[in-house]
């Protein structure tokens, strides 16, 4: 996904996630396509088929649950990392009030970010409201083990609150998939771990001009190097 | 006795195909009239129901109590509910003694939350049938039922409840609860019959002074193929908890309906916006430019620090 891999001069890497972070969100993005196909499937009837993966209805009916608590387990352990990061600064509101050009990709109207910019910070947010939202309301309705341990009425509620929270959470999803696939550069991050200077000069600079200013022993890497070449 | 041919299937769970149509109109619905006046609480329903459905639940504990076994189970498909009633006007003691089992609703709340397709079946003489091949033991029916009637089982993970005998009822026979009677208390015929036979029934209770006595076809689901004939039609909820205005819950109604609509709108247009974004605006791509600047910067940073802590190309720190 880099431009110019035909550059000549030698190329800046700055690190941005950790193998551990990296190893991290893939386990939980891979969780949460599992309880996405699965959970779609008890969703509508239309989307009924999605069952068949997992080995038919009742084989997804028991797993989903299951992918559910480790996802919950996973995202928490994310999000304790990311959290000092996410907090909002004011910064945020000058950048997401300038919404019509971060949609028609006019960098030059943007301010300076750290390390998030607010469309990161929202999905950071509010997946950390829906997942805890998901998870009880999930246990709540968990049949096999729980089914008689709240009332029924408290069990419609709850799943009413699970489909809803469900639509948006995939919604924040497919936004936060579609952003990797628009901003170019930024897929690196996470499988590689890092990203180029000129993708954080353009999107993070405040977090680019931090990183460099850190020092950071031998993080800071160039093309051609053990660590960020192609 | 007429026959009721029909297997046909007017609505199935998790389905949006229309139901065969050709026999539409032409059957006949039937229902079970529970004439609770009569009613002398033998069990012999229950046992009935056990013997032709194959159900043996194991032998439980003795609650003080006549009604036995305590609750429906995933294996006890009915179960007659005992009520001790001081009447307050009359000053005496009435048992009230209700057989309770799935009713059979026109509108059935199990089938609206079923997200198994055919796991939940309404035939058109009115039988609401659970086929437990196609369960996949979500407990969702439990949730979906006004009547607090079918049963989750803990063993192999699927639901149950009366089927109203409709492995019987297609060939020209009663269910095995009806046959098991004898007093008449339980009856079986079309609805219309059935609704004629119990306003005999009322006429004669209001005649003994049962005043309020009445029919219990619950307009709120859509009337159900089970139906009562109560003393205190103005009271079910004395006939241990028989609901007084049964219907889905608007909570189920909205779960399945406008919010799944929503729902799927939103992801939707999730998946819409980002694809068509990307074909109008088009990618976000990093500048050459960028990646200069960002190099500059770093010269400049490396110039204002130790040296040694950025690794050059070829990889030898300096």
């Amino acid at each position: 996904m880099d431009a110019g891999t035909d550059r000549t001069t030698p190329r800046l890497y700055v690190p941005r996630y950790t193998a551990l972070q990296r190893v991290n969100h893939w386990i939980t993005a891979i969780l949460f396509v599992l309880l996405t196909l699965s959970g779609l499937a008890m969703y509508y009837p239309w989307l009924y088929f999605l069952s068949a993966p997992f080995g038919g209805g009742p084989p997804t009916r028991a797993v989903h649950p299951w992918l559910g608590v480790a996802l919950a387990v996973c995202f928490f352990a994310l999000a304790i990392q990311f959290l000092r990061n996410n907090l909002w600064n004011r910064d945020d509101i000058r950048w997401a009030s300038r919404f019509k050009s971060i949609m028609f990709n006019e960098h030059e109207n943007l301010p300076e970010l750290g390390k998030y910019n607010a469309g990161q910070k929202a999905v950071y947010w509010l997946q950390l409201l829906l997942v805890p939202i998901l998870l009880v309301t999930g246990l709540i309705i968990w049949q096999v083990y729980f089914g008689r341990l709240t009332t029924i009425e408290t069990q419609r509620v709850a799943l009413l609150i699970h489909a809803l929270a469900a639509s948006i959470a995939i919604t924040v999803i497919i936004i936060h998939i579609y952003a990797g696939i628009w901003i170019k550069g930024t897929g690196r991050a996470m499988t590689r771990g890092t990203v180029s200077g000129g993708w954080a000069y353009l999107h993070h600079r405040k977090w680019l001009r931090e990183t460099l200013a850190r020092g950071d022993q031998g993080r800071t890497v160039k093309a051609g190097s053990a660590y960020g070449g192609e | 006795m007429p026959a009721y041919p029909t297997l046909d299937i007017v609505r199935r769970s998790a389905s949006n195909e229309a139901p065969p149509q050709i026999r539409a109109g032409n059957e006949l619905e039937i229902a079970k009239l529970i004439d609770v006046s009569r009613c002398i609480g033998c069990k012999a329903c229950q046992v009935a129901c056990d013997e032709w459905n194959n159900l043996r639940s194991p032998i439980g504990i003795n609650t003080g109590h006549i009604q036995n076994p305590p609750d429906l189970a995933a294996d006890v498909f009915t179960v007659m509910r005992f009520n001790e009633w001081e009447n307050p006007k009359t000053g005496e003691l009435e048992w009230l003694i209700r057989k309770d089992n799935c009713m059979h609703c026109a509108d059935p709340g199990c089938l609206k939350a079923c997200p198994a397709p055919g796991a939940i079946v309404q035939y058109a003489n009115g039988i609401v049938d659970f086929n437990e091949a196609n369960c996949i033991g979500c407990g969702y029916c439990v949730k979906g039922c006004p009547f607090n009637v079918p049963r989750y089982s803990a063993s192999d993970h699927k639901a149950y409840k009366c089927t109203l005998c409709s492995d019987r009822v297609p060939y020209g026979l009663e269910p095995a609860c009806i046959k098991a009677c004898p007093t008449g208390a339980l009856q079986f015929g079309t609805k219309s019959a059935m609704i004629e036979v119990a306003n005999t029934s009322i006429e004669n209770l209001k005649e003994r002074g049962f005043e309020n006595a009445g029919l219990y076809d619950p307009p709120g689901v859509g009337g159900t193929h089970v139906i009562y004939v109560l003393h205190h039609a103005d009271q079910p909820g004395l006939y241990q908890g028989l609901p007084e205005n049964p219907q889905i819950s608007p909570l189920v109604r909205f779960w399945k309906g406008g919010a799944k609509m929503a729902g799927l709108a939103l992801m939707g247009f999730g998946l819409v916006a980002s694809l068509f974004h990307y074909f109008t605006v088009g990618p976000n791509e990093v500048p050459e430019e960028a990646e200069d600047e960002a190099l500059a910067l770093e010269h400049q940073q490396s110039g204002n620090r130790q040296p040694g802590r950025t690794i050059r190309p070829g990889g030898s720190a300096s």
